[in-house]
């Protein structure tokens, strides 16, 4: 398997009135060909940003200060924001489906047009076929009545059904990655299942590597091969899907996983436990572990030492902590 | 769609008929007397006395010794046989008065509303897409200057300056553009100049605002993530959601520009609608007053139902509402 992107020491702040907000400080991550991971974490902890800087799209006050950021063996940082480069490659090798489904499409631009504009910018296509190609986009994607639908306005489709016309647009190039931030948060549980059904059905025929941002460690379970765990703007643990679910070893991942319901478990079988405390603001953060006041299982070294820096913890484990949490739980 | 317009249309008629009947009650509160000054003048040049008699057989013909509201009820229906009445004053009927005069005003109007249209939302749009830079900051300070100069105050102040310190241009006066252009021009350069002022200084500030807001909306982001140029994101994305909210202040500035028709064919003679409304107020010219309030007020419910057309047509949400 080849890896497709490599993020290495990323870093993204914010200069705002209040102060420096160091919304991504210092992640890595990677993912492979066809592979789907996912991104976890409370909101707020800067998983948007993270994949908003891979794509170059973060507005000031936003500023990406370091990192290296390899996609198909070239590093993008040396690519202009909005230049030529990135721009060839956004929307068709690396796309995106935003949170909100409601105000992610133009009210004032039909369906048919936002989805041809892409097909005509990056597949050179004419307006006539790039409409017949995105009514066979909206057919994949489960878009009943593709053919009249296309002619309406996003405000006429559902939100369930305009996350699939995001779908649809996200797959139209043939795309390397897609990065799906948070594709499910505003739909109904119902509607949720088949998305990500749906999206796991395509990146599996495409051969297109998907990242799920998600603040519920439940809705990845499923679907994604391997799991970062985020908070405070740093990766706190990650590995395979399974290892993490059986065998958590940070205690925020603990804490996420003890605070949903488990995949196939039966209704009422566990307490869930929220985690007892609000996540950090991300100005004046202590060099301590910023999970550290949230902590049940936190030692002494804890209070003194710096925040642990990612440490292999197991084949493909990695872990931000200095406890053994093993056997504590 | 057309049930719609129906039902504003209806809406119209019935505000131009409350205006009116308030403007009908209050012409013939004020104090003062039309047949009065009308007689003043009657007199100067005939060296005749105002009588009693005389000014109540006047009364009469005019009509002005019935009640109010048989008044106002007489006039609409001669309205509606076309007949907007006859001027005291100017022993005129109002159509023709109208007809004359009106042309001058849209004239003026129109190159202000144009002119300002375009001229604001291209500032609004430059400013946004170059916020922050000295191009910007020049602009919207000059549109905050601009904002807040009373019409009135600026025109004489063009004057001062260009017609009696430099010379440039003629103090005042209108010349049909038919016969000389090129002095109808010059002519209108400060009454367009002191009206549009306001115009191009309100359009840009909400342009740019609006502009601004719909830079950090979702879609765009979405754009952005296309892949999409800046240019095409502006041009297709932008532009047309930002104008949502400035279509529907347009009908506000076209009401802003007939108000200052008022002032600047005064302080630039102009013979327009503006000019013999003015005088007609002065004069207590009851049936001038009404007819110019009911062409104003026409015109300004009916660019604003245009305005609400072009709404629904720029944004599909409320298209169907
Ligand atoms: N435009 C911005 N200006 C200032 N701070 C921002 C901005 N966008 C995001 N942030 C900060 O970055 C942090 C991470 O945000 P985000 O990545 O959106 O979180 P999430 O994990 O919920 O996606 C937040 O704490 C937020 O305060
Ligand atoms: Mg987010």
């Amino acid at each position: 398997m080849s890896v497709v992107l490599d993020v290495e020491n990323l870093k993204t702040y914010f200069h705002t009135e209040y102060g420096l907000v160091k919304a991504v400080d210092g992640i890595s991550f990677n993912i492979n060909q066809g592979e789907i991971i996912g991104l976890v974490g409370e909101s707020g902890c800067g998983k948007s940003v993270s994949i908003l800087s891979v794509m170059q799209l973060i507005l000031t006050p936003g500023e990406i200060i370091e990192g290296k950021i390899t996609f198909e063996g070239k590093d993008l940082r040396q690519f202009e924001a909005n230049g030529p480069e990135m721009r060839a490659i956004r929307g068709s090798k690396m796309t995106m489906i935003f949170q909100e489904p409601m105000t992610s499409l133009n009210p004032v631009l039909t369906i048919r047009r936002q989805m041809t504009e892409i097909l005509e910018l990056h597949l050179d296509m004419d307006r006539a076929s790039a409409g017949e190609r995105a009514v066979e986009l909206l057919r994949m994607v489960g878009v009943p009545d593709a053919a009249s639908r296309i002619d309406d306005y996003p405000h006429q489709f559902s939100g369930g059904m305009r996350q699939r016309v995001m779908i649809a647009m996200a797959i139209s190039c043939n795309p390397m990655i897609i990065f799906a931030d948070e594709p499910t948060t505003a739909v109904d549980v119902t509607t949720q299942a088949q998305l990500l059904e749906l999206m796991k059905d395509l990146v599996t025929r495409l051969n297109t590597a998907l990242i799920i941002v998600t603040h519920n460690l439940g809705v990845v379970a499923r679907y994604a091969q391997r799991i970062y765990v985020m908070y405070a703007g740093r990766i706190v643990e990650s590995g395979p899907s399974e290892e993490i679910f059986d065998d958590p070893q940070h205690p925020y991942t603990i804490g996420l996983l003890n605070s949903v319901p488990r995949l196939g478990e039966k209704h009422g079988t566990r307490k869930l436990v929220p985690i007892y405390g609000v996540p950090p603001n991300l100005i004046n953060m202590p060099p301590t572990c910023a999970f550290l006041p949230r902590c049940t299982y936190k030692t002494a070294q804890c209070e003194k030492e710096p925040w642990p820096a990612l440490r292999s913890a197991g084949d493909n484990r990695y872990l931000s902590c200095y406890v053994d949490v093993r056997g504590k739980q | 769609m057309t049930a719609y317009i129906i039902r504003r249309l209806i809406i119209g008629v019935i505000i131009l008929l409350l205006v009116t009947m308030v403007v009908f009650l209050f012409v013939r509160l004020m104090p003062g007397d039309p047949l009065l000054v009308y007689m003043a003048s009657f007199d100067i040049n005939r060296q005749t006395s105002i009588s009693q008699e005389n000014y109540e057989n006047l009364l009469h013909i005019w009509g002005l010794d019935r009640p109010i509201p048989v008044q106002y009820v007489d006039w609409l229906g001669g309205l509606l046989q076309g007949d907007l009445g006859k001027s005291i004053k100017l022993q005129e009927d109002i159509g023709i008065l109208i007809a004359e005069r009106m042309p001058r005003t849209a004239y003026i109007g129109f190159i202000t509303f144009v002119l300002g249209t375009i001229g604001g939302i291209t500032a609004g749009i430059v400013c946004a897409l170059r916020r922050g830079t000295w191009m910007d900051n020049l602009i919207t300070t000059t549109a905050n200057i601009g904002m807040t100069i009373p019409v009135f105050w600026f025109g004489i102040l063009l004057m001062y300056l260009f017609a009696y310190k430099l010379g440039w241009l003629p103090t005042s006066g209108w010349t049909n553009p038919f016969d000389d252009f090129w002095m109808s021009c010059k002519q209108l350069l400060m009454p367009v100049g002191s009206v549009i002022i306001g115009s191009i200084a309100g359009m840009a500030r909400l342009t740019r605002s609006c502009m601004l807001e719909v830079m950090r909306a979702d879609y765009v982001r979405t754009a952005w993530a296309k892949g999409l140029s800046e240019r095409v994101i502006v041009v297709r994305h932008q532009i047309k959601n930002a104008m949502i909210p400035v279509v529907t202040a347009l009908g506000g500035a076209l009401g802003m520009i007939l108000g200052g028709s008022v002032f600047i064919e005064t302080v630039f003679a102009i013979p327009g609608m503006g000019l013999l409304m003015t005088n007609a107020v002065f004069d207590q010219d009851y049936q001038i007053v009404q007819a110019g309030v009911l062409l104003f007020g026409g015109i300004i419910i009916f660019s604003n139902l245009v305005v609400d057309i072009l709404w629904g047509w720029l944004d599909p949400r409320i298209r169907l509402a």
